[in-house]
Order: C-alpha cells, then structure tokens, then sequence
C-alpha cells in the first residue's frame, strides 16, 4: 500500500486538525500501540523490559516536558534533573502518608508538586532571558540537589540517605516493590506515557500551544496580539514541570526501585536536554526518538561489535558514547535544530511523492 | 474581546487621538509635541521621511513604547500610556514594518494565534482538545479560513511561514491582524519591498477591509500614490514633529511638506 493522501478530503475542520490526518498514520499508530500494549509484554523478556524499554519511556516522558519548555516555549532549562527529583520525593512522601491509595494516582499527584516548584522557579523568567535564564534553572537544578541530600524529611530520616521503594498496589495487582513484575511496571509506565503524550499533543495543538509557539518565535508580537507574556511562561514551566516530575517517580518507583541523593543530579539535566537537542526542538515524536537514540547508542555499541566476534571494553563503549553523542549534538544543532524529528518528516515527504520526486 | 465598558462611537467621531506626545531615547528626540486623532471609519495615512517617528507613533499608540509626555484618548478613555494587553483587548491591532511572524508557525497558526484573546476554554479543555475546547477550536478556524479565503493564501496554509516570500508574509501578517476583529488597525509600510502587482493586491485588501467591516486603518506608507488614492486623510511628519494634517490634496500642496520631501535644509 502506497503512503499517499491522496484521495483522502478533509470535509470538516476538527478532521483536518486530528492527531493524525493521514489514514496510514492512523493504522500506523493503532499498530504502534497494539504491539507496545499487546505483543510485547507477551514476548519480551523481564530483563529488556526492566532495562531497555521502561527507561526509554522514562526518559521520553522527561523529554516531552523539558521539549513543552524549550522546544515550544524557547525558554532553556537545566534543572530537569531537579524536577524529576521534586516528583520521586513527593510521590515517597505522599505514598509514606497514604499507603493504601492507589500507587498509580499518587505518582500522577507527584507531579503537581513538581508543577509548583518548576513555576515558582520559572518566576524569573519575566525579567530574564536565554543564557541568564539557564543559569537560573541550573541554580534550581543545585538548590534542589542539595535539598535531596540535606532535606532528611524528604528520605523518611533513612540513615542511608536513600529512598527504598515501598511494596504499593494498584487494583490488587504489585506494580511497585520486589514484587511487582516487569510486565506490570511496563504496562504501568506506558499507560501513563501514553496518557500524557496525548495530553501534551493537545495541548501543543490549541490556544495555548500557539502562545507558547508566539511567545518563543516573536515575544513583541505575541504580546501585541494580546498573549500575556509572563502568564504564558509560567503555564509552560509549571505543565513542562508536571511531565518532569511524573517521570523522576515513575523512574524511582517502577524502574530504579531505590533512589540515591545523587539520583536526580545535573547529569540527568543534560541527558533529557541531549535528547530533546538530538530528537528535535519543538517536536513531541522527537522526544521519543532522542530517548530511543541516546539509551540505544550504548546498546548498539555494545552488542553490534559482538555479533561480529569482536569484544568491546566497556570503557571503550563509554567512550565512543560520548563522542558520538558530542558529535551529533553539534551536527544537529549547526545543521538541523529539528532534530532526527526532521529528518522523518523528509522521509515521510519523500514516500508521499515516491517514486516520483517531482 | 472588546473592552466591557465599550462606548458607542458613531462613524466619523474620533476613535483615537493623542496630545502633546513627546517622546525621547535617550538624547534623540523620535515625537515632539505632536497631537492628530483618528475618526472612526476613516484611513488614516501618517507619512514623512525616514526618521520622521512615524513607527514610535505607532509604538506609543498600542502601548509598546511609553512616552515622556502626552495623553491617548481611545474610545473616550483618556491615559497617559497604553498597555499592550490593553490594546489589543481594547480593539487595536497591528503589523510591523519588519514583519514579525512567528516564523516557526505555519500561515494557520499564525493567523489562528490572533484569536488567542477572543478564546476562552481553559488548561483543563485545552488538555483534553474535546467537547467545548474542540467546538472553540473548529467555530474559530471557521472564522481565520474565511480571512485566509479573503486574502487568497489558501495554497500556504499549512506552510511555514518563515519559508514565505516576503510578499506572502506580509499577507499573513496582517491576516493575523484581522483575526484580532481589529477596530482599529495599524499598518507600517504594509507595501514595503514589494512589486507593483502585490501592492495593488495589497491596496484592494485594504480598501476591502475598510469598506465592508468598517474598520478603521492608520496606514504608514512611503509611496504617494498609494497614500493619495487609499487615504482619508493624512498627518505628516519629520524630525519627530507634526508638520501638516489634511486631505491628501491639502497636503500635497503644503510648502512644508514639499520642502521636507526635497531635503530643504532646515
Ligand atoms: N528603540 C529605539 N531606541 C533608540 N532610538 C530609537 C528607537 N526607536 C526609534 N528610534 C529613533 O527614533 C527616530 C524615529 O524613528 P522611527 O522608527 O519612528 O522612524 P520612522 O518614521 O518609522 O522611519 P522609517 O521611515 O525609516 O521607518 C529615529 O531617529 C530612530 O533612530
Ligand atoms: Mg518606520
């Protein structure tokens, strides 16, 4: 079958303004989600699930957020690492205080707190821009760090100054805890990832994605069409914050199982901001692509030399991963700020017009 | 999106006017002293040469610039400065000299974002994009394809508009400006840059715009024939001061106009 839209008339504007107008993607997409939610918890092993495909839904949660704010808002953040921090605690706090409360409600509950302190610190963005700005975050990103190791209260006083994750169900079945099966926290993670990739796709496609989208293009503009600057930076902080802080407690609760003080530090700031750099500003599918690249890169080099009989130090993996990663990041940001989102979109343009180009 | 305590003014009664604006960077003086109004229903030309202040004109009637001196009186309403939510929730709308879209948008969004202030569903709507948010989305992209029909860039709807020539930029930009249902719409140097059939596109959509929804138009523009066969009537400025008000006939035949147009040293 050809991928064409020819043929296919858009005779109202809410289908011409659908997630997918193309009916190839439409399938695609009903494919895409009865494989994830089907096929592969019923193939796949534990091992992959728990270590290849939850963190990469973790992470491209965490690079949706970190894209609302600087992919659609252009406002730069380094204190991703932190947001997700603020939403492991809470979610520790309030599952201390309310055991028997669904774990999944609580983990979606975390996040608001991570909404509120991710606008609080967005505050300054009214009077400061771009480089000034990401200082500012990155001082959020040091001030929460901190509070994680300092704050005991935080850890429940555990003298190991880590959280341990406790056993919490959700409609009678383990999802956290030693219990809880991989198969479980996967569908758990994806349900959510699922949920709030839909969420965010709504959001980036009306009123207040095109006053983010203004604000970032041409604030004078935006501001003259009556769009409210600050109100408008400050949704884009608290929500960017909100998709943060469910990630940091999914990442601690359905995958880590335990978080150290250093869990949540500057490192995983730049990791979610190297995949929203290498999977494309401003692009939702993009977040995925980036968490897939730079999860998969160290995967790939490890087991591509392998299958060839070659042995690759682990060191030496480490290494090629950062340069590649660094190489990549200048490529995309000197040549295409949009990212491996781009370059599928202009395979997908070449496919529409296949096998004709002109 | 009208401002609540909305006075009805009739055709031909002064919408806007300002008194005494001066305005200064610095030590460059762009206004000095300069009072004009604007009636409804009429276009307006401000003309002058390079300099003259004719944008901070504009800047200072929608609020973006702040000036040292003066009042606005828009509507009946009488302040020392304008805000820009202000104006723009207050019916004043406007495309710049430099056009400035938001270049990573296509032509839709672009002009669909001028009807952020007139929507009203909120984060929780929004999130879901169903029910009373998709209603507000579908009745408003009705509204923005009938402006996108009226300006014929229906084949660039979907285009980014940084991708545009310039031309066509300058048609979406003020696109976005209609969307704002505008009472009063500022233009600065809608025709700058572009070839004689696009300005005689440009000068019927104009027209069009003032005739059949009564808009009123403040139009900066540097060709005089575009200003004498579109304007009502036309303030001149240079060197930040006001130096003649009247018909374009009036003015055309104005010794300190033709001199300021000539470079009569001064
Ligand atoms: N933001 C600013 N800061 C400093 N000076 C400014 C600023 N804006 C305008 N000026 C100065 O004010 C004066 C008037 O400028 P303005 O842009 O209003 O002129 P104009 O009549 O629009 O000219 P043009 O026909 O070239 O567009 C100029 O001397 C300009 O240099
Ligand atoms: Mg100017």
């Amino acid at each position: 079958m050809f991928y064409r839209e020819a043929g296919q008339y858009k005779t109202t504007y809410s289908a011409d303004q659908a997630v997918f107008p193309i009916l190839q993607d439409r399938i695609g997409i009903f494919v895409i989600l009865l494989l994830a939610f089907v096929v592969v918890p019923m193939t796949v092993s534990g091992f992959v699930l728990s270590s290849v495909l939850i963190p990469i839904m973790v992470f491209a949660l965490a690079a949706i957020g970190l894209n609302l704010l600087t992919g659609y808002t252009g406002l730069l953040s380094l204190g991703t690492g932190g947001f997700m921090g603020v939403g492991a605690y809470a979610c520790y706090k309030l599952t201390t205080f309310f055991p028997d409360v669904n774990i999944i409600v609580l983990i979606l509950a975390s996040g608001l707190f991570s909404a509120a302190i991710g606008a609080l610190f967005g505050l300054p963005s009214l009077r400061i821009k771009g480089f000034y700005l990401a200082v500012a975050t990155l001082a959020a990103q040091f001030f929460l760090s901190w509070c994680f190791v300092r704050v005991p209260w935080l850890y429940n006083y555990n003298v190991s100054s880590a959280i341990e994750v406790p056993t919490r169900t959700a409609f009678g079945v383990h999802v956290t805890g030693p219990n809880a099966t991989p198969v479980t926290r996967y569908l758990v993670v994806l349900s959510i990832v699922v949920l709030l990739t839909w969420i965010a796709s709504n959001l980036v496609r009306g009123r207040i994605g095109r006053m983010w989208m203004a604000v970032r293009d041409m604030d004078i503009a935006a501001e003259l069409i009556g769009i409210k600057l600050y109100q408008t930076k400050l949704i884009a902080f608290a929500i960017s914050s909100y998709f943060c802080g469910v990630a940091g407690a999914m990442m601690i609760f359905l995958w880590f199982g335990s978080a150290e003080a250093d869990s949540f530090s500057i490192t995983q700031s730049f990791l979610v901001l190297f995949m929203v750099i290498i999977g494309g500003l401003g692009s939702l599918l993009g977040s995925f692509f980036g968490a897939i690249f730079i999860l998969g890169l160290p995967i790939m080099l490890r087991t591509l030399p392998e299958l060839f009989g070659l042995t690759i130090r682990a060191a030496t993996v480490e290494h090629l991963q950062f340069m590649i990663t660094g190489a990549l990041i200048i490529v995309f940001l000197v040549i295409e700020p949009h990212g491996l989102a781009r370059l599928w979109q202009i395979g997908k343009q070449k496919l529409r017009v296949w096998p004709f180009p002109y | 999106m009208r401002a609540p305590a909305d006075l009805k003014i009739a055709a031909g009664d002064v919408l806007l006017a300002v008194e005494n604006v001066s305005l200064s960077f610095g030590g460059v003086k762009a206004i000095r002293d300069i009072s004009f109004d604007i009636r409804k229903g009429e276009i307006r030309a401000i003309i002058g040469p390079n300099g003259a202040g004719k944008t901070s004109m504009l800047n200072v009637i929608n609020g973006f610039y702040t000036p040292q001196q003066g009042r606005i009186t828009f509507k009946g309403k009488t302040r020392a400065k304008m805000r820009p939510h202000d104006a723009a929730a207050g019916g004043i709308a406007r495309t710049f000299q430099n056009v400035a879209l938001f270049r990573g948008m296509t032509a839709l969004d672009n002009i669909m974002a001028g009807r952020t202030l007139c929507m009203k569903r909120g984060l929780f709507w929004q999130a879901l994009r169903f029910g009373p948010a998709m209603k507000e989305e579908v009745e408003h992209r009705r509204y923005v394809e009938e402006i996108i029909d009226f300006l014929h860039i229906q084949h660039i709807r979907k285009t980014q508009v940084g991708r545009l020539p310039y031309g066509l930029q300058k048609r979406v930009e003020l696109g976005r400006a209609l969307a704002m249902e505008p009472d009063l719409l500022l233009l600065d140097e809608p025709m700058a840059g572009m070839n004689l059939e696009e300005k005689e596109d440009m000068s019927r959509f104009i027209l069009d715009v003032n005739q059949h929804f009564g808009t009123t138009i403040a139009l900066i523009e540097h060709d005089m024939g575009v200003v004498m066969d579109l304007s009502d009537r036309v303030v001149v400025l240079d060197y930040g001061r006001k130096i003649a008000d009247g018909t374009p006939d009036e003015v055309k035949r104005n010794q300190d106009v033709i001199d300021a147009y000539l470079g009569v040293a001064h």
